[in-house]
């Protein structure tokens, strides 16, 4: 939201968001406006109320277009339908008439992605785009997106906390833990060797096929820091099992991590410690 | 749609029937009656008055009589307003009522929705502050105050200036004369239209729509106009529905005020001197603008919200 200058009007952002040579956190409205929906694109995470509702879903798609390409009407129409087309929206034609609530939340879906792929972006940021669906539906919506970034080259920052999604579409991975990066890091690395507590917790919480089916589900203990009211130190020390002196006190750096990757953790070998 | 339209028209008519009635019989219930006068009259002169006025025949039969006159578009003589039938004081005041109402009205959504949209838009800043704060001030002061203080600025204070306008009478429309109890009659509408289009547009700019809006790199007039707005105006529409029915009949007090001869006063002055069919005929007509208005709102709503069907599919 912050790079997109999308925060609330009481939010605040600290840093830095470098995108093709402009920080976005200082930019002006006028120069976000000629980045955003043209090659720096979004998609959100709930498809029901992400459109406009009285608004046809094609003039949703072509006022992108008319805006950052400067196509006129007919051009804008040809466009849209035919990147509704690639995004594999059945009778494209019909559905460009139609208002968002005569779509299904998959194609709603598909009409965000279309609306993001439009100007070509280099890059989309997804936000959970796949949590409101159903789960056949995340899988074609996923499948899309992996096809959208293979067909166009487009650079895809996901944003999710299903590690599944992770695995199945990421190259690089970045573990947040309130509001900040705790490990960074190769995907097959992160999910073989994870080198943060809170890492190591995640994958510990998934279920797996050879559970004995009455198992309980298991859960990281304690429960998500109030993010107005950070613990001192590192945010995770109070549910961490490895907690140490100084991780009450200090907040540890995200530092390169032996197996590659960074991690923000004070444990030299962590991994070797949770197999022990 | 047209046989939704058609259908609630046909609706409209029962509903305005059982208005007339309970109108009607409570009326007669009412203490005292139009022929009660302060000095004593001789017994033969009200039965003559009574005879004249059907006000001697059984209570059901004087309710058949009306009705079926009214079906011939007849709404009876008044009883105070002596050799005037109750359709020609309303064909007199309604025409001054409605010309009134329609400037009032037009101004309150012409000042209000636009202020609303700039408050909200400022949300807690000063001029959001400023603007909100006059819209309350508006609220809470009655129209009676409203309108002395109206007089006493433009009629009595600005004796000598330009801004010098009559402090009442009509003189024919005169358009000095139509500015104060117009400025009178929107000032409260004008506020309630600020406040009501300040909330939803709040609560509009605050959808998930126009964050994609915003994030397809719109400028911000565009994701106003053409992504926030239509949705904000829906609570803005319902209000105006009955609003404008009462701002088309008249004000007691304004036209009272501002000595209008509109029908707004025939309500109160009807009401006080028993004049029934007086009563029942500035009554009939809110009722009917009441109904048609709520019907041209839900008309409205079809334009402004594509998910509403008038067909029940």
């Amino acid at each position: 939201m912050a790079a997109m200058g999308l925060l609330a009007p009481n939010g605040r952002a600290t840093g830095e968001v470098r995108f093709a040579g402009a920080n976005l956190l200082t930019a002006r409205e006028s120069e976000l406006n000629a980045i955003r929906g043209n090659t720096l694109a979004m998609v959100f995470q709930d498809p029901m109320t992400s459109l406009t509702p009285h608004m046809k879903v094609g003039r949703q798609l072509t006022e992108v277009l008319q805006r950052h390409r400067g196509l006129g009407k007919a051009a804008a129409r040809d466009q849209a339908i035919a990147m509704l087309r690639r995004v594999q929206i059945p009778e494209p034609e019909r559905r460009f008439v139609m208002y968002p609530h005569e779509l299904s939340g998959g194609l709603r879906q598909r009409v965000m992605i279309a609306m993001a792929l439009l100007c070509g972006p280099r890059l989309i940021i997804a936000d959970e785009p796949t949590t409101a669906l159903d789960v056949t539906v995340q899988a074609q919506i996923l499948d899309l997106i992996r096809l959208a970034r293979d067909e166009t080259g487009t650079s895809i920052i996901l944003i999710t906390h299903d590690l599944g999604v992770v695995a199945g579409l990421a190259d690089r991975v970045a573990v947040m833990y309130a509001g900040r990066i705790v490990e960074t890091g190769e995907v097959r690395r992160i999910f073989k060797t994870p080198q943060h507590p809170y890492t190591q917790g995640l994958l510990a919480c998934t279920p797996r096929l050879d559970d004995a089916a009455t198992a309980a589900l298991r859960t990281i203990p304690g429960q998500p820091p109030n993010l107005q009211r950070l613990p001192p130190g590192c945010a995770y020390h109070p549910r961490c099992p490895y907690v140490m002196d100084r991780c009450r006190t200090n907040r540890p750096a995200l530092l390169p991590a032996a197996v590659g990757g960074m991690k923000a953790c004070f444990l030299d070998d962590l991994h070797l410690k949770a197999a022990s | 749609m047209w046989s939704y339209f058609l259908r609630r028209v046909a609706i409209g008519i029962p509903t305005l029937w059982v208005i007339i009635t309970v109108c009607f019989f409570l009326m007669r219930l009412t203490p005292g009656g139009p022929f009660d006068f302060d000095a004593p009259v001789p017994a033969e002169i009200l039965a003559n008055l009574r005879a004249q006025y059907h006000l001697d025949d059984p209570l059901w039969r004087q309710y058949l009589d009306y009705l079926w006159n009214l079906l011939r578009g007849d709404f009876g003589p008044s009883f105070k307003y002596r050799d005037f039938t109750v359709t020609t004081l309303i064909a007199q005041g309604f025409p001054v009522s409605l010309q009134n109402g329609l400037s009032a009205l037009v101004l309150a959504i012409v000042v209000g929705v636009p202020l609303g949209i700039v408050a909200a838009l400022a949300q807690n800043t000063r001029r959001d502050y400023i603007v909100s704060a006059a819209a309350m001030t508006g609220i809470v002061i009655p129209n009676f105050i409203m309108g002395h203080m109206l007089i006493l600025i433009f009629g009595v204070w600005a004796k000598d200036s330009i801004f010098h306008l009559p402090a009442g009478g009509w003189e024919n429309g005169a358009l000095t004369h139509r500015i104060l109890p117009v400025l009178c009659l929107a000032l409260p509408y004008i506020a309630y239209l600020v406040r009501i289009t300040r909330g939803s547009m709040i609560e509009a700019m605050r959808a998930n729509y126009v964050r994609t809006a915003r994030a397809k790199g719109l400028p911000f007039r565009l994701v106003v106009l053409r992504h926030a707005l239509k949705s904000a105006l829906m609570p803005v529409v319902t209000f105006l529905g009955p609003a404008t029915a009462f701002l088309l009949t008249g004000s007691m007090v304004v036209e009272t005020i501002f000595q209008i001869p509109g029908i707004g006063r025939y309500f109160v002055q009807g009401a006080l001197n028993r004049d029934y069919t007086l009563v029942m005929g500035v009554t009939i007509i809110s009722a009917a603008l009441v109904i048609a208005m709520n019907l041209v709102v839900d008309m409205l709503y079809g334009l402004l919200d594509p998910k509403v069907r008038y067909d029940g599919r």
